[in-house]
């Protein structure tokens, strides 16, 4: 009964958001007050509706309701409270009902939170969230309904894929379709003006705030899959170019650039086309990126079992969606009337800066497009199969991130309107000092004299100093009494924190990378018992191995002493864990942390030479690896903070 | 600099950034694509591709040989054979039987030299180049890796 009660919730929440997507649509056309005040109690009841049918399927996962055809493919009795749990979301139909509960949470947000935006673009903001709601929801319940049940249940379920049953990709999904679906409301907001043919100079503003909720969830969603297929995938690479990667990649691209962009709109009253063709084109390639994952279209190596049928709903999907927005917006925005068209306008200046910003960045998310997207072109086209790796990625990327990240510490310090160079050169005349004399060291101390690591270094030191410049420009460090700093470091406004941690954090994250693809050593080597290893100081006997049994596993376990300078500092055991009810074999990384590099170690097969059996163990040094999510940690703190900006303030900033 | 001129020059320097960046993204495109071929491409082509390549099939039946590091498997579409050797570590789900895609180059010999083994998340997962290559040849046995039917 309460399956259905499920699923029933959610073909009364497609019923709603049916209504949702017209008469408020229709109401602010012909400014009916009835309709336009329509939109916001259907927001609220679609987003109790499939709250409801969430919780319907998650009750279902926890009690391991065999009757439901998704508890019996993707979940299994003896499985830990917590994974049963996060299975919800493991699995194809699950996730997507996820997917659409968040595409009405954050339609419900803007129902409960815009209080300031005018009734009548708040009801086509809100029709346009009922549209895609509408869309997804018919995938959901027509290609993928997560209620279908079994005439006949069996006693067992066929469990979760055990690498899935990990705590950070319990948060990853949740985490990155927050960032996807959030960005929805970008494109709601664009699309929603361009109906109106106008559009106010507060329209960035309201804007913003979500752009930035949706950038930083995506920010740590990607940290953390980034994460966690360095320690559970086994081979120590934190990014792969891989499709899938990019899938969420080229939205954070393009989402970064909408916030920037997003920004002159709102302090210049500027920009306003390009800005909502931006918020357009991040939602496409939100909604690209799930075709991507969830059609099969990719080889991946974070591939999915998938079903092309899916695939053909979801492009439709895009196709209508998408299409639609631009054909609007060809139609529109030219005429757009905006309250001040006549900006003046400076290429020195802050907003020249931005707009260089999103220059780069449309351009890095054009050529990773091209990389992902290529080979589908050609095997369509039945010209060969083909695959496009990370050289290529690297090849593309350095060109055009370095004079981005060159000129990151610039933007900030520059004024808006019109800006002199003398005094940014000035400011930051030390940091570039600093950040080439890094970079020579790195270049003369290395072996082979590492131009790339050099210039990593380099541009990592550039960020971090200069996001220092940026916040000792903001407490006035130069002309603050010193006994007065700690006073006014702690009454910076929030806001404030912005930029300097987004900007510092990417430095963090860039010296992570650097050290880890420029200096990681590997030492893979067959060994038996008593076998000593050397690897970047430290000295790894293998001791022997021993069976553990876990709760839904069984595992052989490798036990290694580490040492260093002679003295015993750690032992790892890394693991090969055999998940009895899914048949399948997984490894488990042994990993000794520190900031200044991880010691990775893991274990394969038994081999058998001249009639020794021993073990292979691989065994990594990532030096500054830890960097890379610290960073992506406090660039999504950059995001918190600057959220915390109200929007009364930024009309108020203009002003200054 | 009137508001026209610095308009021109945003326009001129975004020309200039495009035309950049799609010469950068294809030049590095033309350099760093890797074909995929089957064991019959292989075969019916008259002489071994030059560089990096990959292959894709079924992992033979007993074909597997490991010795220390070293590891010598036969990739089959069940009407040619390829043999792989490759250095390192095989992934989890690396089975007899099952589908594989490595990626590396001929030697002189013909052997395949594997620099990587594509290592796969799921089970029922088959890469779709081996899933394509085995329809070609008849071998696929409709989608049943779907599991459990709806």
């Amino acid at each position: 009964m309460i399956t259905e009660s499920g699923h029933f919730a959610m073909i009364l929440a497609f019923c709603v958001a049916l209504l949702q997507s017209t008469l408020p649509l229709y109401g602010a056309q012909r400014e009916r007050q009835a309709f336009i005040d329509m939109a916001v109690p259907a927001a609220k009841l679609q987003f109790i509706l499939l709250l409801w049918a969430f919780a319907v399927l998650t009750v279902k996962f926890v009690q391991s309701d065999f009757s439901l055809w998704l508890v019996t493919a993707n979940s299994h009795a003896d499985k830990p409270f917590i994974y049963r749990l996060t299975g919800v979301w493991g699995n194809h139909e699950g996730s997507m009902l996820l997917w659409i509960l968040m595409l009405a949470a954050y339609g419900a947000g803007i129902a409960q939170f815009g209080k300031s935006m005018p009734a009548a673009l708040k009801a086509r903001v809100l029709g346009v969230q009922g549209i895609i709601g509408v869309l997804f929801l018919a995938f959901s319940l027509f290609t993928s309904n997560p209620f279908s049940r079994l005439i006949s249940p069996p006693f067992e379920g066929s469990g979760l894929n055990p690498i899935l049953q990990d705590p950070a990709l319990a948060v990853h999904p949740p985490l990155l379709y927050a960032g996807y679906v959030g960005f929805s409301l970008a494109f709601s907001f664009s699309v929603a003006a361009l109906m109106s043919g106008k559009i106010s100079p507060d329209w960035a503003k309201w804007v913003r705030p979500w752009t930035l909720l949706a950038w930083l969830s995506l920010t740590l969603g990607i940290a953390v899959g980034s994460f966690w297929a360095y320690y559970e995938l086994g081979w120590g690479g934190f990014w792969f170019w891989d499709p899938v990667e990019n899938a969420s990649f080229m939205p954070w691209l393009a989402g970064t650039a909408l916030l920037h962009s997003a920004l002159v709109t709102a302090r210049r009253n500027t920009l306003h086309s390009w800005t909502m063709l931006l918020a357009i084109l991040t939602f496409a390639l939100c909604i690209a990126g799930t075709f991507l994952v969830r059609s099969g279209v990719l080889t991946s190596v974070h591939a999915f079992a998938t079903d092309p049928t899916r695939g053909v709903f979801i492009l439709m999907v895009l196709g209508v969606l998408v299409g639609g927005a631009l054909l609007l917006f060809a139609m529109r925005a030219a005429g757009l009337s905006s309250a001040d068209k006549n900006v003046p306008f400076h290429p020195v200046s802050r907003e020249g800066a931005l707009i260089l910003n999103n220059v780069f960045l449309a351009s890095a998310t054009a050529t990773v497009f091209l990389g992902t997207i290529y080979p589908l072109v050609i095997d369509a086209f039945g010209l060969g199969k083909i695959s496009v790796g990370a050289p290529y990625y690297n090849a593309v990327f350095v060109p055009l991130i370095t004079p981005l990240l060159l000129l990151m510490p610039i933007g900030p310090l520059s004024n808006w309107g019109r800006s002199d160079v003398s005094p940014v050169i000035k400011k930051l005349a030390a940091a570039g000092v600093l950040a080439i004399l890094g970079g020579l060291t790195v270049l003369v101390m290395t072996s082979e004299h590492q131009g790339g690591a050099a210039l990593g270094v380099g541009l990592s030191m550039w960020l971090m100093l200069g996001a220092l410049v940026d916040l000792s420009k903001k407490i006035r460090f130069d002309t603050t009494p010193l006994a007065q700093l700690p006073k006014k470091l702690i009454k910076l406004p929030l806001q404030q924190w912005g930029s300097i941690l987004a900007h510092g954090g990417l430095g963090v994250m860039i010296l992570g990378i650097i050290g880890t693809t420029a200096w990681r050593s590997e030492v893979v080597q067959a060994v038996t018992p008593g076998a000593e290893m050397d690897i970047s100081g430290y000295a790894v006997t293998f001791e022997g191995e021993t069976s553990v049994a876990g709760e839904n596993y069984t595992a052989e376990q490798g036990v290694f002493s580490i040492k260093r300078g002679g003295q015993k500092i750690a032992e790892l055991k890394p693991e090969k864990r055999f998940y009895t009810v899914e048949r399948q074999s997984t490894t488990e990384a042994a990993i000794l942390k520190n900031l200044a590099g991880h010691l990775y170690i893991v274990i394969a097969d038994e081999t058998v030479s001249d009639g020794v059996v021993s073990r292979v163990v691989r065994i990594w040094y990532h030096p500054l690896v830890a960097f890379i999510w610290i960073g992506g940690l406090i660039m999504a703190l950059g995001g918190v903070a600057a959220l915390t900006r109200r929007e009364a303030q930024l009309i108020s900033d203009k002003t200054n | 600099m009137t508001q026209r001129q610095t308009r021109l020059l945003f326009l001129a320097l975004g020309l200039f950034m495009l035309g950049v960046t799609a010469f950068i993204a294809l030049t590095a495109l033309g350099d760093n694509l890797v074909y995929f071929k089957t064991p019959t491409d292989i075969a019916e082509s008259p002489t071994l591709p030059k560089g990096k390549i990959r292959i894709g099939g079924l992992v033979a039946e007993e074909s597997l040989y490991q010795a220390g590091l070293e590891s010598r498997f036969v990739v089959t579409d069940l009407q040619n054979l390829i043999d792989v050797s490759f250095q390192g570590v095989l992934p989890d789900l690396f089975r007899e039987g099952q589908g594989v895609v490595a990626e590396g180059q001929f030697d002189q010999t013909g052997a395949f030299i594997a620099d990587t083994v594509l290592a796969k998340h799921d089970e029922n997962y088959m890469p779709r180049e081996v899933a394509d290559a085995l329809k070609e040849t008849g071998v696929w046995q409709g989608d049943d890796a779907l599991g459990v039917a709806e």
